[in-house]
């Protein structure tokens, strides 16, 4: 059976990359005595798929995670019991906040954006000047070496919203506690094609500064998906039309 | 004490693989620290995925961390990048445990498993803010302390630590607790006083209560300072590997190391004899770990870390004599994606073992890995390594009939009385591997990778001059132009082989090489993208000692060596004559089911072998290159 799994990544922990989570999940699942499917052929790999990769050192509330279970679990009682056991053989600072049957398509085919909030060590006023100045611009753009070729892309149309005045009370206390000094700015960013990330806001924002001098934490407090018809938690669902960035912005 | 993290945690986005600071492993534990505790730091010298995976350093963090009286985290050298941006904030050398300075901790003991890591020894003590020559530190800075394999000869350290431990350390590490937490209570008064109290701590030897006198090149005297110190120094051994059981709770990383499986020791010590090989003679004698304790040992550590594979450790797993009792009990768990992979890192040359290593290695066969040493029969018995043509051959055989594409085989050019017949007797014995292999698969093929001996203290190959740069790399060469098609040839830095050799039997003033290597940035020198040999010999030129001396100048009978004072148990008469023995192409049998030749560690240390079972494993030739009978008499201890 296909489950459907969502958890946090906060504290120190953010500092373990994708891939090493990855493996800390495949070591979980058989510390919690849950079997998973194994796919067919040579070399069996568990059948796990992750969604979104989290840039190493950032942080996040809705992390994703499909899983075949072998044997599936026998009662819906079993399913809610899949995030206790869960939570408690990852390190901490991982929480499994909840277990759904997951639908046939994959969550990378689902998500099309996410919401990230980032700590910024500058002055607030500049920072908000900086967020508006980017949010009128009708386009921004940036340069990188991918696959050792020189790719220079429009990161403006992938940026739907970008404010500095949101609700933070989704933020963890350490969040709230040891970030107060700096300004918080609000991004949902495209993941489908293209995808921005959140250093790449940073050079948008403070061009030619090194980004993880500027920007202290980064959290991802949502993703969402396009879709009506799918398991949808823990994601909000809106229909792509929803999210064209020259309606939507909002402007700190 | 405080915790650094708040001042680390900021630059960790900005460094390569940040999962090797953050501690938070499986099998970690939380410290208390307390009053009347000693605060200990084990230290790797290497980086987090090098160290995390050292077993030693694994136990004593454990055994340790259940006194009531004391304390350990651990700490890993940083890479370069973080300790650029850690200089530049003046921020010291950590715990990973719980951040703490390595300045605030008691005793901080390091892990010597290499001899090319010292440079790094020096940088995190000084990272740490420890004044890096003993004499400068003041009662108040942490005693420092070395162990490990390279420990036993500890002279090219002498000025820089304040201790060695030779050999084994569950037990010697609560006597040197005792020691720090009374010399504590009493105010910490002159470092000289901890010294005398240490020195009195059987397997422990403190450099700095030795005179050592030096006549042009040669050691013409060491001597102790004071009475009650001793002239000779002797490991220690424990006599039960039953009675430490540990780890217990085995250190799972969250990040990918070089040895990422659970590891469970099944024997210590070696008694094959290979006389190149400092391993097999500083861990004798042969102690054997009960096959139920074993069984236990798997199971709860596959429970407790989730990992689905399991390394069998010792120097030669296939002679454990419980080895088909463990093996076959290893079974599927319904729950677990199948049964966990066995996998034997030392396997020994021969058709038994393999089909062994195919009995419980699962799924993909990626590669087997042998280690003839040497190239023909004659320089086998030279080294005593005693497997035959046939071994070889036979393991290969059963390797590509079991599934086997690809097969490795370790060789070392340089060794004594080697000739080029010798060498090319390397590329001789893969090609007949080769031609094995094509009648199973046309992928069929073999890598030889070649090491330049280094010749090692304790050992019997301990008077022989090894080969130079240049010797080397005409018989790596030698090898490379005589592999024939399907043969690949991979070889150890012959430059790096001279400095270790510096390094492993040099005497106290190689230290002075050490620290201007270190100073000149010379740091990672295992790793070959900052090994510069230029830079050592350099500084010896500098210090005016000739690294020839050291290196590839054979000595002789009469010569003080510069371990001469410190003993694995071997008589050194023992040794000389094997080295003549070697010479004299002269195998020698395993002592394990032959009778005893008094090489001096169980008649001095009043130990004996103990063996799981009194049938010695099937299949083992060494020796005489004769199959070992099955059943009769053997004169060991049996644990059943």
């Amino acid at each position: 059976m296909k489950v459907r799994l969502a958890y946090s990544k906060v504290g120190k922990i953010r500092f373990l990359g994708h891939l090493d989570m990855a493996h800390l999940w495949e070591r979980a699942f058989r510390k919690a005595k849950l079997g998973v499917a194994v796919s067919a052929g040579f070399t069996p790999r568990p059948k796990l798929s992750f969604g979104l990769a989290l840039p190493t050192a950032g942080e996040s509330l809705v992390e994703v995670l499909d899983v075949v279970l072998d044997p599936a679990p026998s009662a819906e009682r079993d399913l809610d019991d899949l995030a206790p056991r869960l939570s408690a053989v990852m390190p901490a600072g991982v929480e499994v906040t909840g277990a759904w049957v997951a639908g046939p398509q994959s969550i990378q085919e689902d998500v099309v954006a996410t919401t990230w909030v980032l700590a910024i060590d500058r002055d607030a006023h500049d920072t908000a000047a900086r967020v508006a100045a980017l949010v009128a611009a009708p386009e921004f753009w940036i340069e990188r070496e991918r696959k050792g070729e020189r790719r220079r892309d429009d990161i403006r149309p992938g940026i739907f919203e970008l404010r500095t005045d949101f609700d933070p009370s989704v933020l963890p206390a350490d969040w709230r506690s040891e970030v107060s000094a700096s300004a918080l700015v609000e991004a949902v960013v495209t993941t489908s094609g293209r995808g921005v990330r959140p250093t790449e806001l940073v050079d948008a924002l403070f061009p030619g500064d090194e980004p993880w001098n500027v920007m202290s934490r980064v959290i991802r407090t949502h993703q969402w998906i396009e879709r009506t018809d799918a398991p949808c938690a823990p994601f909000s669902v809106r229909a792509r039309k929803e999210l064209p960035h020259e309606q939507r912005i909002a402007v700190g | 004490m405080t915790s650094l993290w708040s001042r680390v945690e900021p630059l960790l986005a900005r460094v390569r693989k940040p999962a090797r600071y953050i501690g938070c492993e499986d099998g970690a534990i939380e410290p208390r620290h307390g009053q009347g505790k000693v605060a200990w730091l084990l230290a790797y010298p290497d980086v987090y995925e090098v160290g995390l995976p050292n077993q030693g350093l694994q136990i004593l963090y454990e055994i340790l961390n259940e006194r009531p009286d004391a304390v350990a985290e651990r700490t890993y050298a940083p890479w370069v990048d973080l300790e650029a941006l850690m200089r530049e904030r003046g921020i010291p050398l950590f715990s990973v445990d719980a951040h703490r300075a390595a300045g605030d901790f008691d005793v901080i003991a390091f892990n010597l498993s290499a001899e090319l890591v010292y440079t790094n020894v020096l940088n995190m003590l000084d990272l740490g803010g420890i004044p890096v020559h003993t004499v400068r530190r003041e009662p108040s800075d942490p005693v420092v302390v070395v162990g490990g394999h390279a420990a036993f000869n500890p002279e090219p350290l002498a000025d820089f630590i304040d201790a060695a431990v030779l050999g084994e350390g569950e037990e010697v590490v609560g006597e040197i607790n005792d020691v720090v937490r009374a010399w504590k209570a009493s105010g910490r008064t002159s470092r000289e006083g901890l010294w005398r109290e240490l020195a009195r701590i059987p397997g422990v030897y403190v450099p700095s209560l030795y005179d050592v006198v030096y006549e042009g090149e040669r050691t013409v005297s060491i001597t102790p300072r004071f009475a009650d110190v001793p002239a000779t120094v002797t490991k220690r051994t424990i006599s039960d590997l039953a009675q430490w059981d540990y780890p217990r709770r085995p250190l799972a990383p969250l990040t990918e190391v070089v040895h990422d499986r659970l590891a469970v020791e099944v024997f210590r010590g070696c008694t094959r004899g290979c006389r190149f090989c400092q391993a097999g003679m500083i861990t004798r004698p042969v102690r054997e770990r009960p096959a139920e304790q074993v069984r236990t040992m798997i199971t709860r550590g596959l429970e407790r870390t989730g990992y689905n594979e399991v390394s069998l450790t010792s120097l030669s797993t296939a002679d454990f004599s419980g080895i088909e009792d463990v093996v076959s009990s290893i079974v599927p768990d319904p729950t677990a994606c199948g049964a966990p992979t066995v996998s034997l890192p030392s396997l020994r040359v021969d058709a038994f073992t393999v089909g062994l290593a195919a009995k419980v290695a699962s799924g993909r066969r990626s590669g087997l890995t042998f280690a003839p040493e040497a190239g023909t029969w004659r320089l086998r018995t030279v080294i005593n390594k005693l497997i035959t043509e046939a071994d070889l051959y036979g393991a290969v055989e059963s390797a590509f009939a079991n599934g086997w594409s690809r097969t490795k085989l370790y060789f070392l050019t340089g060794l004594p009385t080697e000739t080029d017949d010798d060498t090319r007797g390397i590329a001789e014995l893969a090609a007949g591997c080769v031609a094995i292999g094509k009648k199973y698969t046309s992928r069929a093929s073999v890598t030889v990778s070649l090491g330049g001996f280094v010749p090692k203290a304790h050992t019997p190959f301990q008077w022989f001059g090894q080969n130079g740069v240049d010797e080397l790399q005409r018989k790596i060469n030698l090898v490379r132009g005589a592999a024939s098609r399907g043969v690949q040839v991979k070889w150890h830095d012959p430059r790096a082989s001279l400095a270790e050799g510096l390094a492993s039997r040099g005497d106290r003033r190689v230290g002075r090489v050490i620290e201007r290597v270190w100073r000149d940035g010379g740091t990672f020198q295992e790793w070959s993208e900052f090994f510069v040999l230029d830079r050592w010999l350099d500084a010896a030129a500098a210090e005016g000692l000739p690294v020839e001396w050291f290196t590839t100048r054979h000595r002789t009978e009469d010569e003080i060596l510069p371990w001469q004072h410190l003993s694995a148990g071997l008589h050194r008469d023992f040794l000389w004559d094997d080295w003549r023995a070697s010479l004299d192409e002269h195998g020698l049998p395993d002592c394990r089911w032959t009778p005893c030749y008094d090489c001096g560690v169980c008649t001095g240390d009043g130990l004996e072998h103990v063996v799981a079972s009194p049938i010695p494993p099937a299949g083992g030739s060494q020796g005489t290159g004769q199959d070992l009978a099955r059943g009769g008499d053997v004169p060991v201890v049996v644990r059943l």
